[in-house]
Order: C-alpha cells, then structure tokens, then sequence
C-alpha cells in the first residue's frame, strides 16, 4: 500500500523539489489546498520559504492552521519544512512586527543573532540519539538558508506526556532550534527536499513511519 | 563559523545547452545541463548555478524545461540567473524549480526590484550578481559592469553592492572581471572590499586555476566560491578543492560518506 501525502499549497515557491523528494522517499503525494484532502492524507507536509508573515496570511487563506488542528488531534502526523516550521511556534517578530503563529509550541522565532545573515548553507544538527528523524544520517550536514529561527525551546513537560526530541544547530554562536519531534508533529528549519540523501534518509524516516 | 564553505560549479546554459567548453570523460552527451548537474551533485557540489545566456527572447523558455528536469533529479540548490528583470520573471523560475534566482543588469537598469523581489518572495532567494573590476575614479576604486565585463555601467561597485543588500538582495555572487579567465587567483583585494561592507554571503567568483586559489578566497571574506571552466575541464575536482579548505581549516560538506547500499536500503524511488 502506497502512503499518501499531501504538500499544502498556499502559494509559498518551490514546491515541485519537496514533491519529487517527497515521491522519492516513497509516498504517493498531491500538492493541494483542498481542506478535505489536506486533513486525510497519511501525511500533511507544509512548506514555506519568504515571511513569516506572508506565509501565516496564505496559510490561513486555506484554513491551514485549522487543517494543522485537527490532524493533530486526530494523532495524524504533519511535518513542516522552514518557515513551515516557524509558523508551528507561538509568534513570529519580523523588522519589530509581531505576527501569531499557529501556537502549536510556546516561543518566538526572531532575528539569529550573527554577522553574517541569512544563514545560508550546509550546517551540522545536533541530534539526540533517540531521534527517529535522523536515524542512519549519521553525522551530515543539511542545507538551511534562512535569518530567523527559534533561538529557545519553551515547552515544558511535566513528566506525564512523553517530552519532544529537539534538534540544534549553530551559526556563528547563536543556536537555534533546527529540528522537533513532538508526537505526530515534526519540523525541520532546513531543508530536507534540498539536502541531497541525507535529507532524502531524513524524508523516508518521516514516510516509513505514517 | 559552522555552516560549511559552499563550492558551486557555474554552467553556461544557451537555448538549452551548456556552452563554454565542457570536457568530461564518460559523460555522452557534454552539452546536457541535466546530466552535468547530476554528474556535479554526485562529486559533493553543495549547489548548483544556471547561467541562461539564450540571447534570444522568444527562446528564453528552454530554461525552464533545464530547470524542471534539474530539480527533479538533484536535490540541492539551484540558482538561475540571466535576464531576469522583474518578479514575474523570478515567479515562472521559482515555479520551475529554481530555489534562488540571481538578478544582475535588470537589478542595475531598475534597484527597485531588488525590494519588489524580496518583499514578494523574502531575501533569501535573491542573489544579487555584479560583476565588477578595477576602474580609477571610482571613490572605492571597483566599478560595476555589464556585457561581460566590457562596459563600465559608471556605478561604484561597493556602493552597489552594500546598497543591494540594503535593498533586500540575501547574497551577493561577486564576479571580479578583472581575474576573470586568467586563473590566477581570485581578486582577494575585491573580497575583502566587498565583505567589509555587506552583512550577506558573498560569493565569490573569477579567477580560480588550482585548488589551492580556494582557500584564500575564504580567508578574504567569501562564504562560498563559484568557478566554471575549471570544473568544466576536470582541472580542479570539487573534492579537491573542499580537501584543500578542510586542510586549511575551513568546514566542508563531506558527501556520500553513506554506502550506496545504504542508501538503498532506505528504499529511494528514482
């Protein structure tokens, strides 16, 4: 049995290398903002490149934050991919805006802290052993290109719910929150469709295990 | 600093082809842009450069289906740059496929864009290109460029450079003319100028005859460095030239440390 996957399309770039790698690593994908689809699929994938404000407007225009609530409710598993990633995080600050994110994790993903901006390139993540998302990458670097980022993790767990695995990386010497396993919902600040067979190690993690 | 240095191989595209003298061994058809990216991807290129040099409007669209086919076989970044001159034009290649599009004479006949782009899109997927070389008169002593180095556009290439980045450009490809096909060296003179004024990754291009001209580069400021001909021409490989910047302490990308049979295990459908 093929894995279905949906790719939310909100008008956000480049969709056509997350659909390929997406196949590549096995599932069977339709790029769609159709609401119906988008909460059934096996899987729920949300892209995202530009602002985060820009990207929150086109994601609520296709009730993605709803889409992103009720899969999650349901235990059916989303990944989110860079700015796809920040709008999963309480609030975005852009040039001093503030905008709301979806709020599924407390935090703010703010400006790095660095000389040389936007990150842009292979870097190394720091990965717990017990990361799923990882395992059999071993120590390769994953292709990032973006300036704001989650510099802190605020989730607390209280020992009763099993606590996310967090991911990081550092550029110059500020560190940031570069990858989340929480439950059915993860995300990576990089770019795994664009991180050559690491990130096609890392896709097939995600689809082998909806 | 832990991101690693990028090494980008530059191809020529016109009318679909690459042009400007590739010599690869076992590879059939040399003139391909989709086999050569993919042959690039396996030797460990961290990104790939198309330069659509297709003088011809109406065959301006034999770029896009290089830049379909491209990002459905690799899966690293891929820059597109040549006659880009307004947001439409960055919207069918990003569309296409591209990740980021570089934007060089159009940006210099209207700066506006550059924020047009940005604000529509975000920084990071502008890259912009200025081809600069040594000019007496100008206050930084660099002059911006176009046609190939041949006509001095009367701009100050740092002051383009800082104020494209102002503007909203998120990496600047710097190509130093005045290096440019000697393969002598990069212009560390120029990099240095230029990373002294611009926050952005620089880029840094033009020049490079041996692996050893590499790392040099780095120590004047680039973030990554872009050649053409000499990866065209087996001179330099890529692998060579991240072993002299790892020799030299600078972090690389080591690709395909993971066996094929492990890759295939992991059950990729081509």
């Amino acid at each position: 049995m093929t894995t279905t996957v949906t790719l939310l399309d909100y008008g956000s770039g480049n969709l056509r290398s997350a659909e390929r790698a997406l196949s590549r690593a096995g599932a069977d994908v339709t790029v769609t903002a159709d609401f119906e689809v988008a909460c059934n699929a096996a899987g729920l994938a949300v892209p995202g490149v530009g602002a985060f404000a820009a990207c929150m407007q086109g994601l609520r225009r296709v009730r993605g934050p709803e889409i992103i609530g009720r899969r999650l409710a349901g235990g059916r598993p989303v990944l989110g991919i860079c700015v796809g990633h920040q709008v999963l995080f309480e609030m975005g600050v852009e040039h001093g805006v503030e905008t709301a994110g979806c709020g599924e994790w407390p935090g703010t993903v703010e400006l790095l802290d660095a000389h040389v901006l936007p990150h842009s390139g292979w870097n190394t993540v720091d990965a717990p052993a017990e990361s799923r998302m990882f395992a059999g990458t071993g120590d390769e670097r994953f292709y990032f290109v973006h300036s704001y980022a989650a510099r802190r993790w605020e989730l607390v767990t209280d020992g009763r719910t099993r606590a996310p695995t967090v991911s990081w990386a550092t550029h110059e010497s500020d560190r940031f929150v570069a990858a989340v396993e929480n439950g059915p919902l993860w995300a990576t600040q990089f770019h795994p469709e664009k991180s050559g067979d690491a990130g096609a190690v890392l896709l097939s993690n995600w689809v082998k295990s909806l | 600093m832990t991101v690693a240095v990028r090494v980008i191989p530059c191809l020529d595209v016109d009318d679909g082809r690459v042009v400007k003298g590739v010599n690869f061994e076992g590879l059939r058809d040399v003139g391909d842009p989709v086999a050569l990216a993919r042959r690039y991807d396996a030797e460990g290129a961290d990104e790939l450069t198309f330069l659509d040099i297709t003088a011809s409007k109406d065959r301006r669209d034999t770029v896009l289906e290089v830049v379909r086919h491209t990002a459905e076989q690799v899966f690293i970044p891929l820059t597109v740059g040549g006659g880009v001159r307004s947001v439409e034009d960055v919207d069918v290649l990003l569309r296409a496929g591209a990740d980021k599009v570089a934007i060089n004479t159009g940006a210099i006949a209207r700066p506006e864009v550059i924020a047009e782009i940005a604000n529509r899109f975000g920084r990071q997927v502008l890259v912009l290109s200025v081809d600069a070389r040594r000019a007496e008169g100008m206050p930084s002593g660099f002059e911006v460029t176009t046609h190939g180095g041949g006509v001095g556009a009367g701009v100050d290439a740092l002051e383009w450079a800082r104020r494209g980045a102002e503007l909203g450009a998120g990496e600047i490809l710097l190509n130093a003319m005045d290096a440019d096909g000697t393969r002598e060296g990069f212009d560390l003179e120029l990099i240095a100028a230029v990373r002294h004024v611009v926050s952005t990754p620089v880029i840094a291009s033009g020049g490079a005859g041996e692996s050893g001209h590499f790392p040099p580069a780095v120590e004047a400021g680039a973030d990554a460095v872009l050649a053409a001909s000499v990866f065209h021409f087996e001179t330099v490989s890529i692998g060579a030239v991240k072993a002299e910047l790892a020799g030299r302490g600078f972090p690389v990308r080591i690709a395909g440390k993971r066996s094929d049979a492990e890759v295939s295990r992991t059950q990729l459908r081509d």
